[in-house]
């Protein structure tokens, strides 16, 4: 392997790991993600005159522990690096994990990161960006904000986590339930960044799906009294039993109305409801996440689009607007009533939200969807050139253009 | 780290407290300071008097305005303090909440700025 394939397949898949062991190393994020930079430096030099390393990961965390220590020296924080260097961490592998509350080194970070002392956005975008592994931009996108103003949520949170000496402790079991919330967005976050990339060619990455679901149904299994970590784990393996489904053999975007049920994953489907049967059996509130695994059940049980139970579906988009009031529930509330009576009806629901959701490019998608329905061809065009612009995914944008030219050879 | 635990209570609640609830609120300050002093992370504590004997003072062009009452006129006012030595924000955040005003008002937890780091 060459050195620099190396280091992408580490970014891809153990740079969250790698760095939740710094992060536990040295209790400090800032020093942790310096020192992992460095240590890349220093590995893709050295790498090229010696080859890789047998375990390239441990090789990086080793490297980086010491520069972590050599700054620290430089810093003359004496008191620290004697610390440090007391720690069995320093020579020997992790603890057994037996010892904590939560069993994965991963997991353990994100419930470590979602510390309560932070505003629930800052908590999720600071562990989105050091442990889920997405970029400032993608969780930009996911809080339907601009670039700069993420950066300077994540600046500010990290500048209170080390003026307010937030400490980076496992929490102890009964500290987990104050976090879970923010645990599960982030979890979520993680989960739709991979199903529909925000940027980039590819519309899934699998990779960041399936690490979702894996957090999700360990979450799930460590909390059984909460009803909302079995149906976070239920909507993942549902929306993702429609994988296959969803793109075409050219590769394009195929609408759910319009997919091949039967390639639809029946034993994704199956572990979904398992997971929704444990949620709603669970003694702990029913919240967004059940709702929107029933929502997605709900789709799963139907033969094709035109059998499904709209009347239901409706009923759970309204639940979950009372649980969640969000523009971007009030956008599927809208498509659904419109798939049960009528596009114009949809469309009327759909004007009020314009404005919270004017840089939304789903909402621009369904409105041109719903338009070109009804017959409004211009509202269409409109709609469909505006999603086309805010779209940073090349499937999806393709998806729109051909929906564009199709309502532009319609007759006025 | 060093940490100063604002107490901040509606006076007009704390005053229709009985007697006894106001001995036992005293009790556990006196427990809380007494164990923040074992643990030899207790630098000061004091309570103040109410918000009316506040007096807020600028200096504008060179001369001083004096203004009657506390600086923000709120529901919840200032009522005392706690500076205490804690290892990180979750030890006084749990120091926090142990200050039995937090039940009634709402305790701020802010770090003190150190001048020697």
């Amino acid at each position: 392997m060459r050195p620099t394939e190396a280091l992408d397949r580490i970014f891809r898949e153990e740079h969250g790991l790698v760095l939740a062991s710094l992060v536990r190393f040295f209790h400090d994020l800032d020093l942790a993600e310096d020192t992992l930079q460095e240590a890349v430096t220093t590995a893709l030099r050295s790498w090229a005159d010696v080859g890789v390393p047998d375990h390239p990961a441990g090789w990086l965390l080793t490297v980086a522990r010491r520069k972590g220590i050599d700054q620290l020296r430089r810093r003359r924080n004496f008191a620290r690096v004697s610390a440090l260097l007391a720690e069995p961490g320093f020579t020997e592998a992790p603890e057994p994990a037996e010892e904590y509350a939560v069993p994965d080194e991963r997991l353990r970070l994100m419930f470590t990161c979602c510390h309560p002392a932070l505003s629930l956005e800052a908590q999720v975008a600071l562990t989105l960006r050091t442990l889920g592994g997405l970029t400032t931009s993608e969780i930009a996108r996911a809080f339907l904000t601009t670039e700069a103003t993420m950066y300077q949520r994540i600046t500010r949170a990290k500048k209170k986590i080390a003026l307010a000496g937030i400490p980076y402790a496992v929490p102890v079991r009964e500290q987990l339930g104050e976090r879970l919330d923010a645990v599960l967005a982030v979890i979520y976050l993680i989960f739709n960044e991979g199903y529909s990339g925000s940027a980039g060619s590819d519309l899934v990455r699998l990779d960041l799906c399936r690490e979702a679901i894996r957090l999700s149904e360990m979450v799930a299994a460590l909390m059984q009294t909460e009803a909302e970590p079995a149906g976070l784990a239920a909507l993942l393996c549902l929306i993702d039993s429609r994988r296959q489904a969803r793109l075409d053999e050219q590769g394009e975007l195929v609408l759910l109305e319009d997919q091949d049920r039967s390639m639809w994953d029946r034993s994704l489907l199956g572990q979904g409801r398992v997971w929704l049967d444990r949620a709603l059996a669970a003694p702990g509130p029913i919240g967004p996440y059940v709702l929107q695994a029933e929502i997605a059940a709900t789709h799963g049980a139907a033969r094709n689009a035109a059998d499904t139970d709209w009347a239901r579906i409706v009923y759970l988009y309204e639940e979950l607007a009372s649980a969640r009031p969000t523009p971007v529930v009030a956008l599927n509330h809208a498509v659904a009533v419109a798939m049960w009576q009528g596009p114009q009806v949809g469309l009327d629901l759909l004007e009020p939200l314009a404005d919270g959701l004017a840089r939304y490019q789903p909402f621009h998608a369904a409105r041109g969807e719903l338009a070109a329905r009804a017959g409004r061809r211009n509202v269409a065009i409109e709609s469909f050139a505006k999603a086309i612009e805010l779209s940073a995914n090349e499937v999806e944008r393709r998806h729109l253009e051909r929906r564009l030219s199709a309502v532009r050879s319609l007759n006025p | 780290m060093q940490y100063m635990l604002l107490i901040y209570e509606d006076e007009t609640e704390e005053a229709r407290l009985s007697s006894e609830e106001q001995q036992a609120s005293i009790g556990r300050h006196i427990e809380l300071a007494r164990r923040l002093r074992q643990e030899n992370r207790l630098l000061a504590a004091d309570p103040l008097q109410p918000a009316a004997t506040a007096t807020c003072v600028r200096v504008e062009n060179g001369r001083v305005v004096l203004t009657d009452g506390p600086y923000a006129e709120t529901k919840e006012q200032l009522a005392g303090f706690y500076l205490v030595e804690a290892t990180d924000l979750d030890q006084a955040l749990a120091d926090a909440a142990a200050i039995p005003s937090a039940a009634r008002g709402i305790v701020e937890v802010r770090p003190i700025l150190d001048l020697q780091a």
